[in-house]
Protein backbone atom coordinates (compact mmCIF):
# COMPACT_ATOMS: atom_id res chain seq x y z
CA UNK A 1 0.00 0.00 0.00
CA UNK A 2 1.33 3.50 -0.76
CA UNK A 3 0.83 4.71 2.84
CA UNK A 4 2.82 1.77 4.21
CA UNK A 5 5.60 2.46 1.79
CA UNK A 6 5.74 6.12 2.77
CA UNK A 7 5.79 5.17 6.46
CA UNK A 8 8.62 2.75 5.87
CA UNK A 9 10.46 5.41 3.89
CA UNK A 10 9.93 7.97 6.64
CA UNK A 11 11.28 5.62 9.30
CA UNK A 12 14.23 4.70 7.15
CA UNK A 13 15.01 8.37 6.69
CA UNK A 14 14.71 9.01 10.40
CA UNK A 15 17.09 6.12 11.04
CA UNK A 16 19.53 7.69 8.60
CA UNK A 17 19.22 11.06 10.30
CA UNK A 18 19.70 9.47 13.71
CA UNK A 19 22.79 7.57 12.69
CA UNK A 20 24.32 10.45 10.77
CA UNK A 21 23.91 12.97 13.57
CA UNK A 22 23.92 11.13 16.87
CA UNK A 23 27.53 12.15 17.40
CA UNK A 24 26.75 15.78 16.50
CA UNK A 25 23.86 15.97 18.93
CA UNK A 26 25.86 14.30 21.69
CA UNK A 27 28.87 16.56 21.14
CA UNK A 28 26.67 19.64 21.15
CA UNK A 29 24.88 18.47 24.29
CA UNK A 30 28.11 17.62 26.06
CA UNK A 31 29.79 20.94 25.40
CA UNK A 32 26.59 22.75 26.23
CA UNK A 33 25.89 21.12 29.61
CA UNK A 34 29.42 20.11 30.59
CA UNK A 35 28.92 16.55 31.80
CA UNK A 36 28.11 13.18 30.30
CA UNK A 37 25.10 12.41 32.46
CA UNK A 38 23.08 15.46 31.43
CA UNK A 39 24.40 15.25 27.87
CA UNK A 40 22.92 11.76 27.59
CA UNK A 41 19.53 12.97 28.81
CA UNK A 42 19.59 15.92 26.46
CA UNK A 43 20.55 13.74 23.49
CA UNK A 44 17.78 11.28 24.24
CA UNK A 45 15.16 14.01 24.57
CA UNK A 46 16.35 15.64 21.36
CA UNK A 47 15.85 12.50 19.30
CA UNK A 48 12.47 11.77 20.88
CA UNK A 49 11.26 15.26 20.00
CA UNK A 50 12.79 14.99 16.54
CA UNK A 51 11.00 11.70 16.01
CA UNK A 52 7.65 13.23 16.92
CA UNK A 53 8.02 16.10 14.50
CA UNK A 54 10.10 14.48 11.80
CA UNK A 55 7.43 14.25 9.16
CA UNK A 56 6.55 17.93 9.38
CA UNK A 57 10.18 19.00 9.51
CA UNK A 58 10.90 16.99 6.41
CA UNK A 59 7.94 18.49 4.62
CA UNK A 60 8.95 22.02 5.54
CA UNK A 61 12.68 21.61 4.98
CA UNK A 62 12.22 21.74 1.23
CA UNK A 63 15.11 19.34 0.71
CA UNK A 64 17.56 21.25 2.90
CA UNK A 65 19.66 19.26 5.42
CA UNK A 66 17.95 18.64 8.74
CA UNK A 67 20.99 18.93 10.97
CA UNK A 68 20.30 22.59 11.90
CA UNK A 69 16.73 21.62 12.84
CA UNK A 70 18.04 18.80 15.03
CA UNK A 71 20.56 21.05 16.74
CA UNK A 72 17.89 23.69 17.22
CA UNK A 73 15.82 21.15 19.14
CA UNK A 74 18.83 20.39 21.34
CA UNK A 75 19.44 24.12 21.75
CA UNK A 76 15.84 24.75 22.91
CA UNK A 77 15.90 21.78 25.25
CA UNK A 78 19.20 22.93 26.74
CA UNK A 79 17.70 26.38 27.33
CA UNK A 80 14.75 24.77 29.15
CA UNK A 81 17.16 22.59 31.06
CA UNK A 82 18.92 25.64 32.50
CA UNK A 83 15.70 27.51 33.11
CA UNK A 84 14.17 24.57 34.99
CA UNK A 85 17.21 23.78 37.05
CA UNK A 86 18.52 27.35 37.31
CA UNK A 87 22.10 26.40 36.58
CA UNK A 88 24.84 27.09 34.11
CA UNK A 89 27.25 24.61 32.54
CA UNK A 90 30.15 23.56 34.69
CA UNK A 91 33.38 25.27 33.74
CA UNK A 92 35.62 22.24 33.73
CA UNK A 93 34.44 19.58 31.34
CA UNK A 94 34.92 16.00 32.42
CA UNK A 95 37.25 14.59 29.79
CA UNK A 96 36.32 16.10 26.50
CA UNK A 97 39.57 17.03 24.84
CA UNK A 98 41.57 13.94 24.13
CA UNK A 99 44.86 14.58 22.45
CA UNK A 100 45.18 11.73 20.03
CA UNK A 101 48.59 12.41 18.49
CA UNK A 102 51.64 10.85 20.17
CA UNK A 103 53.23 13.20 22.70
CA UNK A 104 55.80 13.12 25.44
CA UNK A 105 54.29 13.12 28.91
CA UNK A 106 55.32 16.75 29.43
CA UNK A 107 53.90 18.06 26.16
CA UNK A 108 50.76 15.98 26.70
CA UNK A 109 50.17 17.65 30.06
CA UNK A 110 50.88 21.08 28.57
CA UNK A 111 48.61 20.37 25.62
CA UNK A 112 45.80 19.22 27.86
CA UNK A 113 46.20 22.26 30.07
CA UNK A 114 45.97 24.55 27.09
CA UNK A 115 42.84 22.81 25.85
CA UNK A 116 41.31 22.99 29.32
CA UNK A 117 42.00 26.73 29.33
CA UNK A 118 40.22 27.08 26.01
CA UNK A 119 37.22 25.16 27.33
CA UNK A 120 37.18 27.23 30.51
CA UNK A 121 37.23 30.36 28.33
CA UNK A 122 34.41 29.07 26.13
CA UNK A 123 32.30 28.42 29.24
CA UNK A 124 32.67 32.09 30.26
CA UNK A 125 31.21 33.42 27.01
CA UNK A 126 27.59 34.55 26.68
CA UNK A 127 25.28 31.70 25.64
CA UNK A 128 24.84 32.68 22.00
CA UNK A 129 28.58 33.08 21.40
CA UNK A 130 29.39 29.83 23.17
CA UNK A 131 26.80 28.00 21.11
CA UNK A 132 28.06 29.42 17.86
CA UNK A 133 31.58 28.24 18.68
CA UNK A 134 30.39 24.77 19.61
CA UNK A 135 28.47 24.48 16.34
CA UNK A 136 31.36 25.72 14.27
CA UNK A 137 34.25 23.87 15.87
CA UNK A 138 32.74 20.75 17.45
CA UNK A 139 30.14 20.07 14.75
CA UNK A 140 31.90 21.72 11.81
CA UNK A 141 28.71 23.55 10.78
CA UNK A 142 28.99 26.35 8.23
CA UNK A 143 27.56 29.84 8.73
CA UNK A 144 24.31 29.03 6.99
CA UNK A 145 23.67 25.93 9.12
CA UNK A 146 24.48 27.81 12.33
CA UNK A 147 22.21 30.66 11.25
CA UNK A 148 19.33 28.24 10.75
CA UNK A 149 19.94 26.53 14.09
CA UNK A 150 20.06 29.83 15.96
CA UNK A 151 17.31 31.52 13.95
CA UNK A 152 19.57 34.35 12.72
CA UNK A 153 20.63 35.69 9.37
CA UNK A 154 23.85 34.48 7.74
CA UNK A 155 25.38 37.94 8.20
CA UNK A 156 24.47 38.15 11.87
CA UNK A 157 25.92 34.69 12.40
CA UNK A 158 29.20 35.66 10.78
CA UNK A 159 29.46 38.66 13.10
CA UNK A 160 28.49 36.51 16.10
CA UNK A 161 31.26 34.01 15.36
CA UNK A 162 33.83 36.73 14.80
CA UNK A 163 32.97 38.40 18.11
CA UNK A 164 32.93 35.08 19.93
CA UNK A 165 36.46 34.28 18.79
CA UNK A 166 37.71 37.77 19.65
CA UNK A 167 36.14 37.67 23.09
CA UNK A 168 37.57 34.22 23.75
CA UNK A 169 41.04 35.43 22.80
CA UNK A 170 40.65 38.30 25.26
CA UNK A 171 39.35 36.04 28.01
CA UNK A 172 42.32 33.73 27.55
CA UNK A 173 44.81 36.59 27.42
CA UNK A 174 43.40 37.99 30.66
CA UNK A 175 43.54 34.57 32.29
CA UNK A 176 47.15 34.21 31.16
CA UNK A 177 48.10 37.58 32.66
CA UNK A 178 46.60 36.72 36.03
CA UNK A 179 48.40 33.37 36.23
CA UNK B 1 42.88 35.60 7.89
CA UNK B 2 46.06 36.08 9.93
CA UNK B 3 48.32 33.22 10.94
CA UNK B 4 47.47 33.80 14.59
CA UNK B 5 43.75 33.52 13.90
CA UNK B 6 44.27 30.30 11.98
CA UNK B 7 46.34 28.93 14.83
CA UNK B 8 43.75 29.95 17.41
CA UNK B 9 40.98 28.35 15.39
CA UNK B 10 42.99 25.15 15.14
CA UNK B 11 43.37 25.20 18.91
CA UNK B 12 39.63 25.69 19.29
CA UNK B 13 38.99 22.79 16.97
CA UNK B 14 41.20 20.56 19.09
CA UNK B 15 39.61 21.72 22.34
CA UNK B 16 36.09 21.18 21.00
CA UNK B 17 36.79 17.80 19.41
CA UNK B 18 33.62 15.80 18.60
CA UNK B 19 32.69 13.26 21.26
CA UNK B 20 31.39 9.77 20.60
CA UNK B 21 28.25 8.96 22.57
CA UNK B 22 28.64 6.19 25.16
CA UNK B 23 27.55 2.76 23.95
CA UNK B 24 25.04 2.54 26.80
CA UNK B 25 23.29 5.64 25.48
CA UNK B 26 23.18 4.24 21.95
CA UNK B 27 21.61 1.01 23.22
CA UNK B 28 19.10 2.86 25.38
CA UNK B 29 18.12 5.31 22.67
CA UNK B 30 17.62 2.64 20.04
CA UNK B 31 15.58 0.59 22.46
CA UNK B 32 13.43 3.63 23.32
CA UNK B 33 12.83 4.52 19.68
CA UNK B 34 11.89 0.97 18.81
CA UNK B 35 9.53 0.70 21.80
CA UNK B 36 7.96 3.99 20.85
CA UNK B 37 7.10 2.82 17.36
CA UNK B 38 5.64 -0.41 18.68
CA UNK B 39 3.58 1.39 21.33
CA UNK B 40 2.28 3.85 18.75
CA UNK B 41 1.30 1.02 16.43
CA UNK B 42 -0.55 -0.76 19.25
CA UNK B 43 -2.28 2.44 20.29
CA UNK B 44 -3.41 3.03 16.75
CA UNK B 45 -4.71 -0.51 16.49
CA UNK B 46 -6.72 -0.26 19.74
CA UNK B 47 -8.10 3.13 18.70
CA UNK B 48 -9.32 1.61 15.44
CA UNK B 49 -11.22 -1.12 17.30
CA UNK B 50 -12.70 1.40 19.75
CA UNK B 51 -13.72 3.79 17.02
CA UNK B 52 -15.66 1.07 15.27
CA UNK B 53 -17.58 0.34 18.47
CA UNK B 54 -18.04 3.88 19.80
CA UNK B 55 -18.97 6.69 17.39
CA UNK B 56 -17.85 9.31 19.93
CA UNK B 57 -14.29 8.32 19.14
CA UNK B 58 -14.72 9.15 15.51
CA UNK B 59 -13.54 12.68 16.17
CA UNK B 60 -10.04 11.35 16.81
CA UNK B 61 -9.06 10.07 13.39
CA UNK B 62 -6.94 13.07 12.42
CA UNK B 63 -4.75 12.80 15.52
CA UNK B 64 -4.44 9.05 15.21
CA UNK B 65 -3.49 9.20 11.59
CA UNK B 66 -0.72 11.65 12.46
CA UNK B 67 0.57 9.35 15.19
CA UNK B 68 0.27 6.40 12.87
CA UNK B 69 2.02 7.95 9.95
CA UNK B 70 4.94 9.24 11.99
CA UNK B 71 5.35 6.63 14.65
CA UNK B 72 3.25 3.69 13.57
CA UNK B 73 5.81 1.65 11.76
CA UNK B 74 9.07 0.23 12.97
CA UNK B 75 12.46 1.80 12.54
CA UNK B 76 13.63 -1.03 10.38
CA UNK B 77 17.33 -0.42 10.53
CA UNK B 78 17.42 0.29 14.23
CA UNK B 79 15.43 -2.82 15.01
CA UNK B 80 17.48 -5.01 12.69
CA UNK B 81 20.62 -3.67 14.31
CA UNK B 82 19.33 -4.61 17.76
CA UNK B 83 18.64 -8.14 16.61
CA UNK B 84 22.10 -8.37 15.08
CA UNK B 85 23.66 -7.32 18.36
CA UNK B 86 21.75 -9.99 20.25
CA UNK B 87 22.79 -12.56 17.67
CA UNK B 88 26.44 -11.53 17.77
CA UNK B 89 26.40 -12.27 21.45
CA UNK B 90 24.73 -15.62 20.87
CA UNK B 91 26.64 -16.77 17.81
CA UNK B 92 30.31 -16.76 17.01
CA UNK B 93 29.93 -17.39 13.27
CA UNK B 94 30.28 -14.28 11.12
CA UNK B 95 28.71 -15.91 8.06
CA UNK B 96 25.78 -17.11 10.11
CA UNK B 97 25.26 -13.59 11.49
CA UNK B 98 25.39 -12.06 7.99
CA UNK B 99 22.84 -14.52 6.63
CA UNK B 100 20.49 -13.85 9.51
CA UNK B 101 20.92 -10.08 9.13
CA UNK B 102 19.85 -10.28 5.50
CA UNK B 103 16.87 -12.40 6.47
CA UNK B 104 15.98 -9.79 9.13
CA UNK B 105 15.90 -6.98 6.60
CA UNK B 106 13.63 -8.99 4.30
CA UNK B 107 11.39 -10.04 7.19
CA UNK B 108 11.16 -6.49 8.57
CA UNK B 109 10.32 -5.00 5.20
CA UNK B 110 7.68 -7.66 4.62
CA UNK B 111 6.21 -7.02 8.07
CA UNK B 112 5.91 -3.31 7.37
CA UNK B 113 4.11 -3.94 4.11
CA UNK B 114 1.76 -6.39 5.82
CA UNK B 115 1.02 -4.29 8.96
CA UNK B 116 -1.01 -1.46 7.49
CA UNK B 117 -3.12 0.71 9.85
CA UNK B 118 -6.22 -0.65 8.23
CA UNK B 119 -5.46 -4.19 9.31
Amino acid sequence: MPQDRSKAKLDREFSDLYRAHLRDVYSYAYYRVGNHHDAEDLTEQTFLQAYRHFERAQRESDGRPLRPWLIKIAHNLAANFYRDRARRPVTVLEDAAIVSAPHTTESLVEGREELQQVLAGVAKLPDDRREALIMRFALDMDNREIARALGRTDGATKVLLHRAIKQLEQVMATAEETR
Amino acid sequence: MSGETVEFEALLRRALAPIDPPEALVERLEHTLTSLTEAAAEELESWELASMRDPRNWVRPAAAVVVGSVAGSALVLVRVRQRQKRRRLASGSLLDTAERALADVVQEARRLLDDGPGR
